[in-house]
């Protein structure tokens, strides 16, 4: 089935399925990495659910929900970069891919805020503030501050890759008859993009 | 699969997309709604089958899922599986501490 890019004609070394299968296996690994969190996460909640409900009250629903609505937007655009691409059309292509990377950083720049504003109130891991607080808001805090923090680490990850991505588009490497590296790209910004809609509720939708 | 299938099947219009887009951010708008109501315990099973739609979506629809050949399904449900069974088997085991 991966092997038909082989007859055509001129004999060209691809495995496009092949290599979108090599992606989708690096998401798993991703999905145990914050699988195991999101673990941590449901056993303290079980554990705290009272704290839990409290420190949740610290964090603002309307920017969570503005930032997710920013990412979906982001990977709308991401895959419309493809269909783009798909259809020769490559200026709008590189468009599309260069609006995706300005909204991940428009994401970043909320968080950065976000952040901020908590550090300013005093709630930052180990700060005096938080310590003096029960166990179970420290919890929270600590798993808000890592899970996001690491979340944030990959949408700059995503942010890098798209823009080798756009490049490569720009020098015609990524083409309409050859584009499984943005395909993989874009594979990588959607599962961010799902690592948010589930971080999103668990921690700024707690009533 | 034949190549030129497999362009045929990828080659979704604009138009999907804008869709799914639209239902993503309609779900969102729902799930915050939700949670502003204030149900009670019924807010975290509704948050998380609404985040489990929205994913569903994505999974199918941006990551091509649904084009793809039914390994890649088969793959996705094996992963989930194995994250369920953690989930389970930690539950199981914490809740006789």
């Amino acid at each position: 089935m991966s092997s038909t890019e082989h007859t055509a004609g001129t004999h060209v070394h691809r495995d496009d399925i092949g290599s979108r299968m090599g992606m989708w296996l690096f998401l798993f690994t991703e999905l145990i990495l914050f699988g195991g969190m999101f673990l941590i996460y449901s056993v303290y909640r079980f554990e705290y659910p009272e704290a839990f409900h409290l420190a949740a009250k610290e964090l603002n629903t309307i920017m969570g929900a503005f930032n997710t609505a920013v990412l979906l937007t982001s990977s709308m655009t991401m895959a419309l970069s493809i269909v783009a691409i798909q259809r020769n059309q490559k200026i709008l292509s590189i468009w599309l891919q260069m609006i995706t990377i300005f909204l991940a950083l428009f994401f970043l720049v909320n968080k950065y805020f976000e952040w901020t504003a908590k550090f300013h109130h005093g709630i930052y891991p180990g700060s005096e503030e938080l310590l003096s607080k029960g166990s179970g808001e420290i919890l929270f805090f600590g798993l808000y501050y890592v899970m996001t923090g690491l979340h944030g680490i990959h949408v700059i990850v995503g942010m890098v890759l798209i823009g080798v991505m756009t490049r490569m588009t720009r020098k015609d490497i990524i083409t309409k008859d050859s584009y499984v590296r943005l395909e993989n790209a874009g594979l990588y910004w959607h599962l961010v993009d799902i690592i948010w809609i589930f971080l999103f509720p668990l921690f700024y939708l707690i009533t | 699969m034949e190549k030129h299938d497999y362009y045929h099947e990828h080659s979704h219009g604009y138009g999907i997309y804008i869709l799914v887009w639209l239902a993503l951010m309609t779900l969102t708008a729902v799930t915050v709604a939700v949670a502003g109501m204030d149900i009670d315990r019924f807010t975290v099973a509704t948050a998380l089958i609404i985040a489990s739609v929205k994913a569903y979506l994505v999974l199918t629809i941006f990551m091509h899922l649904r084009s793809e050949t039914r390994n890649f399904t088969v793959f996705v449900i094996v992963a989930l599986l194995f994250l369920g069974i953690s989930l389970v088997l930690l539950f199981s085991d914490y809740s006789f501490h």
